[in-house]
């Protein structure tokens, strides 16, 4: 029953994250990206790490992809203002998708995807990973977030009007 | 398989009790906007006027539907969509009464009690922008893309003095669970009075984030005509409007949930279980939830709009820093209460 929901769920994230490429138009591309986002995050429940899985749904689908789209809303996306690529892009495209696609294939096939027996799989609830950052890795947990406070504070100061001078 | 039933039957109730309440949020709204500005409202469909909403409902069905020629046809149809489905969700786990006995096992009048269950609300709540970013973008009007864009900054900015309001409250209960909350909350220990200023700063965020007034600039209509929804008719202009009443009722869910107690009322404990206790305890809730739907009301109809740059100040510049010092003054006084 898992395993056809994860085979299911893995096509439905596979296209949709071709589809982002795919699609023409910008808009479009943002929300399949969206929907990829909520795949995974359907991908995280079926790890039992629901923490994770609405995480990266409130900072993700909640908060970039928002700003993602009111930056393209700004856009003036006109068919004719699209430059003309020549061919010469197109080929190296081809070429660095092409070889990254070979690195990728031979990496998997080299490496052995054993199944880990003893895996914990209750590490993704909220209170063991609570545990976990706020007792084994209380520094680097708390030095970014005082980060993360920061760049807030600074979001604020940058705002501020700066009173213009007339000389 | 009985449990499965019950469940089913149970969110069909809350789905079809939403859009009850949404509806006649409706009605209340013009009687309530009527009595502030002595008028008597609609009274003219029904006793009292209480058919007024069938009478839009039906209304709202069989005007014309129209698409703008230049309008993006898909995202046209799905902005509308996307903004009810939102609306919808955050209600799966809000607690509306304590635990009944069904055959002997107890079943819990919550659709799931997820241990995230608060970060849900909040994903649910960033998620509903995007019907309005959607529908104001594809109807291919100035207006209601700008109308689209307001909604997008502002659901952004009070996000986060919302985010940082609910920490301190998770830093006192330490559970994400809403059951948990509200069953912490039993016997007057209701958090808005341990936590005043997280209650306000959530209160203020909750009008922005269901773009009430006096914060409902994406729609402002002496600016904007009607915002992101100029463009829109017939049902589909109907589910913008009747979403927003949804909001509503589910920020008011919230709001008793989380800082008044939810379920719970004085003397509670002392009853003995069985039907009459869960009856007082729905009972309370959805009273609860009444007030807080008025409160929305009372305010649209007294305070006037906001300024877009004092919006703006207002999020970033007093309820962030508000915030912040909130959730250091919780954390000395746990620390305090803990002996340090």
């Amino acid at each position: 029953m898992i395993d056809k929901i994860f085979y299911a769920l893995s096509i439905a994230t596979i296209l949709c994250a071709c589809m982002v490429v795919i699609s023409k138009h910008p808009i479009r591309s943002i929300l399949f990206l969206v929907a990829t986002f909520f795949l995974i995050s359907a991908h995280y429940v079926l790890l039992n790490a629901q923490f994770l899985a609405l995480v990266n749904i409130v900072v993700y689908a909640g908060a970039i992809m928002v700003l993602f789209l009111f930056v393209v809303m700004f856009l003036n996306l006109n068919k004719e203002v699209e430059p003309y690529k020549g061919f010469l892009p197109w080929l190296a495209a081809l070429v660095g998708g092409g070889s990254f696609f070979l690195i990728v294939i031979s990496a998997l096939q080299k490496s052995n995807l054993l199944q880990n027996e003893n895996a914990n799989h209750s590490i993704g609830l909220v209170e063991n990973l609570g545990n976990v950052l706020y007792k084994e890795y209380l520094l680097p947990m708390e030095i970014s977030s005082v980060l993360f406070l920061i760049a807030m504070a600074g979001v604020v100061l940058l705002s501020r009007k700066e009173k213009i001078v007339n000389e | 398989m009985s449990w499965i039933i019950l469940k089913i039957i149970f969110i069909s109730v809350i789905f079809g009790l939403s859009l009850f309440i949404a509806m006649y949020s409706t009605y209340a709204e013009r009687k309530i906007a009527a009595f502030l500005q002595d008028r008597l409202g609609p009274n003219r469909a029904g006793p009292f006027g209480l058919l007024q909403p069938l009478a839009d409902g039906v209304k709202l069905f069989f005007k014309e539907e129209f698409i703008p020629m230049k309008a993006d046809r898909w995202l046209f149809l799905m902005g509308p969509g996307f903004f009810m489905i939102t609306a919808l969700m955050t209600s799966a786990v809000i607690p509306f009464g304590p635990d009944i006995i069904v055959d002997g096992k107890p079943f819990s009048l919550q659709a799931t009690d997820i241990n995230v269950g608060l970060l849900y609300i909040f994903g649910v709540v960033s998620l509903g922008v995007y019907g309005i970013l959607i529908g104001g973008w594809a109807s291919n009007n100035k207006f209601s893309l700008l109308g689209a864009i307001r909604a997008a900054s502002q659901n952004i900015s009070y996000e986060l003095a919302m985010g940082l309001s609910i920490i301190a409250l998770v830093m006192m209960s330490s559970s994400l669970s809403l059951k948990d909350i509200v069953d912490q909350q039993a016997g007057w220990h209701w958090n808005v009075f341990y936590q005043p200023l997280g209650f306000l700063i959530f209160l203020v965020c909750a009008f922005a984030e269901t773009n009430r007034a006096p914060f409902d600039l994406p729609e402002c209509e002496t600016e904007l005509v009607g915002g992101y929804h100029t463009e829109f008719s017939s049902m589909k202009l109907g589910f913008y409007l009747f979403a927003e009443y949804i909001n509503m009722f589910i920020s008011s869910a919230v709001l008793a949930t989380l800082f008044f107690g939810g379920y719970h009322f004085p003397g509670i404990s002392s009853m003995e279980p069985g039907i009459l206790k869960t009856a007082l305890s729905v009972g309370v809730m959805f009273g609860k939830i009444f007030f807080f739907i008025f409160f929305f009301m009372w305010v649209r109809w007294t305070l006037p709009r906001f300024r877009y740059d004092q919006l703006m100040n207002l999020g970033w510049r007093i309820l962030i820093p508000l915030a912040v010092i909130n959730i250091l003054i919780t954390g000395a006084v746990i620390l305090y209460k803990m002996g340090l």
